[in-house]
C-alpha cells in the first residue's frame, strides 16, 4: 500500500457544497507533490483530509497506514504527531520566542526538556535561523517567520510535511528561499512533502509531481517534470 | 514520567495564563469571591438554624399526666405502652411528689400553698422524649388514648410553627447556596471561555502539532481550579474573623439564651474547607464546561 492513499473520496459540506468528488490518488513515501488549482477548487479540503481536520463524506483516506476517517476525535493527535504542517499565515505564537515556538511542538507531546533543546536547535539550523532563537515573531521578516513555522513542523521528525500555500504571503525571492528549505528537507530527511500552492512559477521551476484539482475533481496527475511540458503544449 | 511532565507544564501554563490575562482572571476571581462570601453567609446561617432546630427539638418533650387513681400496676402498663411506640426515645416517670418538690424549689409561694393542702393536687406523670418531632403530635395523641392517662401536653401549636418556620428558612438557604454555586460555575465558565477565545490560536496550534486532548484541556482545568481556590481566600478570612466577632458580640447566643450559636472553633475551619472545595470544584467544572463547548474535544 502507498504511503498516502485516497480511494473514491467524496467530501460534501453541510451547506451542500461538494468540495471533492470521487477522488482517488496514491502518493509514495519520500515523494514531493504539488497540489494546484484555483481558489475554492478543493485543494484545501484535500490537504485538510490528510491531517484529519475534515473527514470524507465517503471513501477512504489512508495516511502512513492509518485509516484517517476511522480515527476518533480523541485520537487525532496520534496522526498529527506523524505530520508536520506549514501554513500560509505561519500560526506562530506572538508571545513566545523563536526557540519557544519550535519547542512548543515538542512540549505539547510531553518530551523531556533535555531532549527538546538539541532537537529545536537542529531544526532551526536546518532552516537557517539558529542566530535568531531569542527573537520574537514580530521582530522577524515574513520569510523568517515561515522558516520558524517550517522548523516547528519538522522538529518532531514527521514522515509527512504538509504545506498549505507556504509562499502565499512572500515575495518571489523569499519564496525561492523557502522552497529551497522545503526541498532540502525532502532530499535530506526523505520526508514526503505535499504542498498546495497557487504559485505556478515555483511549480514550473521545481519540476515535481503535480496534482491539479478543479471543482473538486482531480483533473490532472502529472509525473515529475511533466507539468510544465503539458502547459506549454 | 510523561504524565508528570504534562501536569507540571499544565500548572506552569495555567499560572502563565492567569498572569497574562490578568484582568480576566481578576474579574473571575472577584466573581468567585463575591459569590463565595454569599455562600459562606448562607452556610453559616443554615448550620446555625440546623443547630437551633436540633436544640429546640432536643428540648421538646411530651408531659403525660396520669389519672389521680392510677395504680402502680397501671403505671407499669402505661410505661410499657409508651415505650412500645417507635418514635419514643425515652420516658421518665415523675411522681406528683417530685413535681411538688420541684415547684416548691421554683417558687416558695407555690410551695407553701401546696404544703397547706392536705392532698397533693398534682399528677403523676411521664416525661417522654421523641426521636422525630415531625410525629410529635401523633405520638402525643396515641399516648393520650392510653387507659389511665389524664392528658398530654407538648406545647401544641407553637412548637409546630417554630419548627416549620425553621424548616422553611433552612430550605430557602439551601436553595440559595445551590443557586450561588451554579452562578459561580457560570461566571468561571464564562471567564474561561473568554480566555479560550483569547488563546484560540494557541489551542489550534497545540492541536495541529499533536497535543492530546487531555494536555490541551488540563491547563484550563487547572486554571479554573486555581481561580476557584484564590477566589476562596477572602471569603475564608471573612468567615473566620467575621464569625468569631459575631459569636463574641452575641455572647454565643442566637437572640435568646435558650438557643446557642455553634462554637467558632472547628466550625469556621469546616466552613473554610467547604468553601475551598466548592471554589476548586466549581472552578474546574466551570472551565470543563467552557473547554468542552469551545474546543469541541
Amino acid at each position: 500500500m502507498s504511503f498516502i492513499e485516497l480511494k473514491n473520496v467524496n467530501k460534501i459540506y453541510k451547506n451542500g457544497v461538494t468540495a471533492l468528488a470521487d477522488m482517488s490518488v496514491s502518493i509514495e513515501k519520500g515523494e514531493f507533490v504539488f497540489v494546484i488549482g484555483l481558489t475554492a477548487s478543493g485543494k484545501s479540503t484535500f490537504i485538510k483530509l490528510l491531517y484529519r481536520e475534515e473527514k470524507p463524506t465517503s471513501g477512504h483516506v489512508v495516511v502512513g497506514g492509518l485509516n484517517v476517517e476511522k480515527i476518533r476525535n480523541g485520537r487525532v493527535y496520534k496522526l498529527r504527531r506523524k505530520i508536520g504542517i506549514v501554513f500560509q499565515d505561519y500560526k506562530l505564537l506572538p508571545k513566545l520566542t523563536v526557540y519557544e515556538n519550535v519547542a512548543f511542538a515538542l512540549e505539547c507531546v510531553g518530551m523531556k526538556e533535555k531532549d527538546i533543546r538539541p532537537k529545536v536547535l537542529e531544526a532551526l539550523e536546518r532552516v537557517g535561523l539558529k542566530e535568531k532563537v531569542r527573537c520574537f515573531p514580530n521582530e522577524l521578516s515574513g520569510g523568517e517567520q515561515q522558516r520558524v513555522c517550517i522548523a516547528r513542523a519538522i522538529v518532531n521528525e514527521p514522515k509527512l510535511l504538509i504545506c498549505d500555500e507556504p509562499t502565499g504571503n512572500l515575495d518571489p525571492e523569499t519564496s525561492k528561499e523557502i522552497m529551497n528549505v522545503i526541498e532540502s528537507i525532502n532530499k535530506d530527511l526523505k520526508t514526503t512533502i505535499i504542498m498546495a500552492t497557487h504559485d505556478k512559477d515555483i511549480v514550473n521551476r521545481m519540476k515535481k509531481r503535480v496534482l491539479v484539482i478543479d471543482h473538486g475533481v482531480l483533473v490532472g496527475d502529472y509525473a515529475k517534470g511533466r507539468y510544465k511540458a503539458h502547459e506549454s503544449n | 514520567m510523561k504524565v508528570i511532565r504534562i501536569i507540571g507544564r499544565s500548572f506552569r501554563d495555567s499560572f502563565k495564563s492567569i498572569s497574562r490575562n490578568f484582568s480576566l482572571s481578576f474579574a473571575s476571581i472577584m466573581c468567585t469571591t463575591i459569590t463565595l462570601i454569599l455562600v459562606a453567609v448562607a452556610i453559616v446561617c443554615a448550620a446555625n438554624i440546623e443547630n437551633a432546630t436540633k436544640i429546640i427539638e432536643d428540648e421538646l418533650s411530651i408531659v403525660v399526666y396520669l389519672n389521680k387513681d392510677v395504680t402502680a400496676e397501671q403505671i407499669e402498663n402505661i410505661k410499657s405502652d409508651i415505650k412500645s411506640q417507635s418514635n419514643v426515645a425515652s420516658s421518665t416517670f415523675k411522681s406528683k411528689d417530685e413535681w411538688k418538690v420541684e415547684l416548691g424549689d421554683y417558687s416558695e409561694d407555690v410551695g407553701n400553698i401546696l404544703d397547706y393542702l392536705d392532698d397533693n393536687p398534682l399528677f403523676d406523670s411521664f416525661i417522654v422524649k421523641v426521636h422525630d418531632v415531625d410525629y410529635l403530635e401523633d405520638t402525643a395523641k396515641y399516648i393520650n388514648d392510653i387507659d389511665g392517662v389524664e392528658s398530654v401536653k407538648y406545647g401544641e401549636g407553637m412548637v409546630e410553627n417554630v419548627i416549620s418556620t425553621f424548616n422553611v428558612v433552612e430550605k430557602i438557604v439551601i436553595v440559595a447556596v445551590i443557586t450561588l454555586i451554579l452562578v459561580t460555575a457560570f461566571l468561571i465558565s464564562n471567564t474561561i471561555k473568554l480566555t479560550i477565545i483569547n488563546r484560540k490560536n494557541e489551542i489550534e496550534i497545540m492541536r495541529l502539532v499533536g497535543a492530546s486532548n487531555t494536555s490541551i484541556k488540563l491547563p484550563f482545568l487547572i486554571e479554573g481550579f486555581i481561580i476557584g481556590i484564590i477566589g476562596a481566600i477572602i471569603p475564608i478570612c471573612i468567615t473566620i474573623y467575621g464569625y468569631v466577632i459575631l459569636y463574641s458580640k452575641m455572647h454565643g447566643e442566637l437572640f435568646t439564651n435558650l438557643v446557642f450559636l455553634i462554637k467558632p472553633y472547628n466550625f469556621v475551619f469546616y466552613v473554610s474547607l467547604v468553601l475551598i472545595v466548592i471554589g476548586a470544584i466549581v472552578g474546574m467544572l466551570g472551565s470543563l464546561k467552557a473547554v468542552r463547548k469551545y474546543l469541541k474535544i
